[in-house]
């Protein structure tokens, strides 16, 4: 379970986080919404070790990782999928996932989860040869998730999938979300697509300006009329 | 025949400067590539290795004293690296090029305390420093083993970088230290390396270099130094390739000028080049568009 107690970051003066607290327990799908600037990426930015936290605490199945550099914070089983998928360019898609498996040393298993993304995502195994620049951009976003899977995570945080890409394959995106959870990775949904994210989600959390203002179970808010307002596209006089 | 055996040293003195050339041009593009810093620097780690065999082979054999500078050489590069450019891998790049200058110009003055301002005579390698004729051309051995030592360490290079797991390491962190970070990549560790490698050949360079030119003083790095990185340009700045094919290309073409009895234009071609590419191809020949970094 990832729990965040109270976390602060500022990037100079400017406060990105002003002390929010979440939690995300094992096996679950918790997303967080809000709009832009609101902070989501500073959120996962921080857990990931990317950006140092002010103050508050970041703990993982009980361990403090608050501050702890990227690598450590992979190895205690966190992986990110970063905003704009940022695969490599200049490497082939079967090297960007060599390189979402670098820390580990099992040569076989590491083989053996090739295999397994591959399995997800037909698409990649198909293209393993290609640079992944080449690829298109539902491909690359796909070829971020099964990256992120190689180092065999316990929990994958996932910022924005769904930016930039049309909705048959956002469709695509989030079934594949469903079916890795199932296999019992926890998932850290951000997104900016809150219908997606809501449906797909057990229970989430709205981030305004670096606060969280509301929270509940995916379907709670859903149904929420203010949600419903502000971040499904739904105004009052359109109904 | 007798043409062959006037120009035919002027030949084979350009592929084998153009070698020396490569070595040197390696280390700029490397670490150009990853940090998008061009290490002033790195000259003058050159022409120290130059002067560590100087002063190590008056005391030591040469089967000690040759390794000893080579891993000297590794070291010096590690520590500028560490000391003067990793505390301000958040600062702005110019600051970086900054304390690059400021290093070479440290080396260059730590020089000229040693030597007192003297030229050094290097030592005369045995084996590698004696004299052999081909086709008649009487030429220092070391002529004939540049270019094929030069092309040995390259290939091995390209291995390293396209079929290890630090070659792969490091073509991720030239693209993009963030996402490098998130796949618990050590980036510190992967720009150690990329010095580590650019000291060695610089290493291997300077006892090539300077068995041909034997004199050893403060700035005689200066000008291998800029003519490396004026191939590493002309190839591309961050591609290891274009980096070697832009320095045979300096190498012989200085030559041919040579041969054609224009040497004292040889050094203003290189940088008249230099300013041709930099107007018209300011990518070079297997450069990427210049993208700058996040
Ligand atoms: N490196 C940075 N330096 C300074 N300010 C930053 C930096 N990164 C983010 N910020 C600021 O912090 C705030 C939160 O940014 P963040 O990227 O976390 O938002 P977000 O919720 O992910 O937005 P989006 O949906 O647009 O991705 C914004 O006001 C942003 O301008
Ligand atoms: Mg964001």
């Amino acid at each position: 379970m990832l729990k965040i107690t109270d976390l602060k970051v500022a990037y100079g003066g400017i406060q990105a986080l002003r002390g929010i607290s979440l939690e995300v327990p094992d096996g679950k799908i918790v997303t967080l919404i809000g709009a832009n600037g609101a902070g989501k990426s500073t959120t996962l930015r921080t857990i990931s070790g990317l950006v140092k936290a002010a103050s508050g605490t970041v703990e993982f199945n009980g361990q403090d990782i608050t501050g702890k550099p990227s690598n450590q914070v992979l190895e205690a089983g966190i992986a990110q999928i970063p905003e704009g998928r940022r695969v490599f360019p200049n490497l082939s898609v079967l090297e960007n996932l060599k390189v979402g498996a670098y820390l580990r040393k099992d040569a076989d298993g590491i083989a053996k989860d090739i295999e397994w993304v591959y399995q997800l995502f037909p698409r990649l195994k198909e293209r393993y040869w290609q640079l992944a620049g080449t690829l298109s951009g539902g491909e690359q976003q796909m070829l971020a998730v099964a990256r992120g899977l190689m180092s065999r995570p316990k929990m994958m945080m996932l910022d924005e999938p769904s930016l930039g890409l049309a909705p048959l394959v956002v469709q695509d995106i989030f079934k594949i979300i469903g079916e890795i959870n199932k296999q019992g990775v926890t998932i850290l949904l951000v997104e900016q697509n809150a219908n997606m994210a809501l449906k797909i989600a057990d229970y989430a959390y709205v981030l305004e300006t670096g606060t969280i203002t509301r929270e509940g179970t995916g379907l709670e808010l859903l149904n929420d009329e203010s949600i419903k307002e502000a971040y499904l596209g739904k105004t009052k006089a359109a109904k | 025949m007798q043409w062959i055996q006037q120009n035919l040293p002027y030949f084979l003195a350009g592929i084998s400067v153009g070698g020396q050339y490569a070595l040197i041009a390696i280390g700029y593009t490397m670490v150009y590539g990853i940090l998008r810093l061009i290490n002033f620097a790195h000259g003058d780690i050159f022409m120290c290795a130059g002067l560590m065999l100087v002063y190590l082979s008056a005391s030591l054999p040469f089967y000690v004293s040759i390794p000893l500078v080579l891993l000297l050489t590794v070291l010096l590069g590690f520590t500028v690296e560490r000391v003067a450019y990793k505390p301000l891998r958040k600062a702005p790049r110019m600051s970086v090029m900054i304390s690059a200058i400021g290093v070479s110009y440290l080396l260059q003055n730590v020089a000229l305390y040693v030597t007192g301002g003297l030229s050094k005579q290097y030592p005369a390698i045995p084996w590698l420093s004696d004299t052999v004729t081909v086709f008649g051309a009487l030429t220092k051995r070391v002529t004939i083993i540049t270019p094929f030592l030069t092309i040995i360490l390259i290939v091995l290079l390209v291995l390293l970088i396209n079929h290890t797991n630090v070659g792969m390491a490091m073509r991720a962190v030239s693209k993009d230290f963030e996402t490098s970070l998130l796949m618990g990549i050590k980036i510190d560790n992967v720009i150690s390396v990329t010095f580590i490698i650019g000291s060695f050949l610089a290493g291997v360079g300077s006892l090539l270099f300077f068995s041909n030119y034997t004199g050893v003083t403060p700035t005689v790095g200066a000008m291998p130094g800029l003519k490396a990185f004026v191939a590493a340009v002309f190839g591309g700045i961050g591609s290891v390739p274009g980096a070697v094919i832009g320095a045979f290309i300096i190498g012989i073409c200085e030559n041919i000028i040579k041969a054609m009895g224009w040497t004292t234009f040889s050094d203003a071609f290189t940088f008249a080049l230099l300013i041709l590419i930099l107007i018209f191809r300011p990518t070079g020949l297997f450069g990427e568009k210049v993208t700058d970094k996040v």
